[in-house]
């Protein structure tokens, strides 16, 4: 029988901010997305206070100010390393290749060789060290396969007191899938939830007990696999890490611009750290797109969206060739007299940086890619953008608004949590 | 004029092809074509340090004796997974050492046993003292002799956070 399961961290980015917090334990928190627009994250508290996900921040203000709500922006540098403090932690405690790390906050593991009687202590202490060595807290859901350790965990984090939930047994399965409600389960979109409940299939449990080949032919593939996975037949194994094929870098402006040049600039930054993350993978790309918009949610205002694709000779990870082009491309898609709040940059069809096809009429300089490796390892020793490209401008004034942003306790000298 | 043989300047320069010099066409066995291939793609196989050994020259009589450098990280951080940095406030530990600005080293793996200097939350703060522990109960004790011991009540809200095991200071 194989074996899985999912650790999936409590209310995460909350949890972070209470380790070096302790004063927020036990309070409402919610945390919010890029530019401080919606709530991406809420603690217990936050839910029981009726705060839906995804609201946008400013509807809510008010209520949340009555109500001591703490509010965060995000803090993605700090929330990372917390991220990878308990993705390394597991990986001491079970071999690499029965670990995926599914997101930020959650990873499968497969347990197929254990010895099952041991399996719910196991993951008990699992659970233990990961909330002693990190502070954060997580549940942990085990199961035949990877969409029945999926509501196992739900399981965990709902109605148990120690996280671990064990959802081997098959009349337990049953019991919980005849009150679940098709929706909530993993993998069903909100489309195939409403095409389901017409066919009169709205519990878990009735999806498990349909004729697979029924909803193969009249949903898709994808469901039929989910029915095979809720019958413990496990179709899904742990996917492995391989390079991004694309790499997409784009943010709102923390205000709206219409000028060319401070657009420019935030193209600029944005293609800088898109190299970057490409060099990182070691890979360099043979395409690159660019995109503009102005605000959908600004209904009065007009309305402009534009995008341009190039292609070049040679693959290439050389930023200063990256920025020129995505600066051409931007220029080209570029119009006077709209209110932008948006741009971006993707890399996509990445190749490998030690493949190198020869063209004819382009010759590769080597030395460009020794000038890339010396600006990478300056940034990272001496501290992101020691070293910036003109470009890049040096006012940014439409750069990410993080109002609340608590201290990077774990990756900034300056900003090292106070003991007294 | 002569005829026939190789004509001057005609063809494609040399160096101008995939290796970017000039190539000459050898005899290998067949069984080694992949291998060749793939050492002349990668540009030379890159050796594992190991793999590598030293057929010629004197051995230097250090040799033997190279342990590699000294690294700081893994002196002070035994496990890297469980360990933050703080910073200290205040002059309450001031006998042990630990003055204020000093970076404090945190394990929160270690268990926090008697005699210990641990980080500590209490009421909502990060604090650091000397934890011990005795029949009459558990104290954090200041090193410090303006500063009170704290107790730990049943029902205080005080939790361990981790202990310090070592403390940067600057001079």
């Amino acid at each position: 029988m194989t074996l899985f399961a999912l650790i999936d961290c409590n209310n995460f980015y909350a949890s972070c901010e209470r380790v070096f917090n302790p004063d927020l334990i036990g309070k409402p928190i919610i945390v919010l997305s890029n530019n401080d627009g919606c709530v991406i994250a809420r603690s217990n508290e936050a839910k029981a206070l009726g705060i839906p996900m995804g609201a946008p921040y400013y509807q809510h203000k008010t209520f949340m100010e009555k109500n001591n709500v703490k509010v965060f922006s995000s803090n993605y540098q700090f929330y990372g390393d917390m991220s990878q403090r308990i993705m390394r932690s597991l990986s001491m405690m079970i071999p690499s290749q029965d670990l995926e790390v599914y997101s930020i906050d959650e990873a499968f593991l497969r347990l197929d060789g254990f010895a099952t009687q041991d399996l719910f202590n196991w993951a008990l202490q699992v659970r233990n060290k990961i909330l002693q060595w990190t502070g954060i807290p997580t549940s942990i859901g085990i199961a035949p396969t990877k969409t029945l350790s999926k509501i196992a965990n739900q399981m965990a984090k709902k109605n148990t007191q120690d996280g671990v939930f064990d959802l081997r047994d098959s009349d337990l399965q049953e019991h919980i899938m005849s009150d679940l409600p098709i929706e909530e389960l993993w993998g069903i979109s909100h489309n195939w939830g409403k095409k389901l409940r017409s066919l009169g299939i709205s519990t878990a449990l009735q999806l498990r007990d349909t004729d697979p080949k029924f909803i193969q032919k009249n949903l898709s593939v994808v469901v039929e696999r989910i029915i095979y996975e809720l019958q413990g037949l496990s179709c899904l194994n742990l996917e492995k890490q391989s390079p991004k094929k694309s790499i997409m870098t784009s943010k709102s402006f923390g205000i709206s611009l219409n000028e060319l040049e401070p657009i420019e600039q935030a193209l600029s930054t944005y293609g800088v750290r898109a190299c970057e993350k490409l060099r990182q993978q070691k890979s360099k790309t043979k395409g690159i797109y660019v995109f503009l918009q102005t605000s959908p949610f600004r209904e009065n205002q007009s309305q402009y969206r534009n995008s341009l694709t190039f292609v070049f000779d040679l693959p290439t990870s050389d930023t200063a060739v990256i920025i020129r082009t995505a600066k051409r491309l931007l220029k080209q898609i570029y119009k006077n007299g709209y209110h932008y709040n948006k741009c971006g940059i993707m890399l996509f069809d990445l190749v490998s940086e030690d493949y190198q096809q020869g063209h004819f009429f382009t010759i590769q300089d080597p030395l460009r890619d020794r000038l890339m490796a010396t600006i990478d390892i300056i940034n990272k020793s001496m501290g992101p953008e020691t070293i910036f490209y003109a470009a890049q401008g040096v006012k940014h004034d439409w750069k990410m608004r993080r109002n609340k942003l608590s201290p990077r306790y774990t990756t900034n000298w300056e900003e090292l949590v106070k003991v007294y | 004029m002569t005829r026939g043989g190789a004509r001057l300047g005609a063809g494609r320069p040399k160096g101008q092809g995939k290796y970017k010099e000039s190539t000459k066409p050898i005899r290998i066995p067949k069984s080694m074509i992949q291998e060749v291939l793939k050492y002349i793609e990668t540009n030379g196989y890159h050796l594992p340090l190991y793999a590598s050994v030293v057929q010629a020259g004197f051995p230097s009589p250090a040799d033997d004796y190279i342990e590699g450098e000294l690294d700081l990280n893994k002196h002070l951080i035994k496990h890297p997974t469980a360990t933050f940095f703080v910073r200290s406030a205040g002059q309450s530990m001031i006998k042990s050492g630990i003055h204020h600005g000093d970076i404090l080293v945190v394990d929160r793996s270690l268990e926090p046993i008697h005699g210990k200097i641990v980080i500590a939350a209490i009421d909502g703060q990060l604090t650091v003292k000397r934890l011990h522990k005795s029949s009459k109960g558990t104290y954090l004790m200041p090193e410090n002799d303006e500063y009170e011991p704290i107790k730990i009540e049943e029902n205080n809200e005080v939790v361990i956070w981790g202990v310090v095991t070592n403390v940067l200071h600057e001079v």
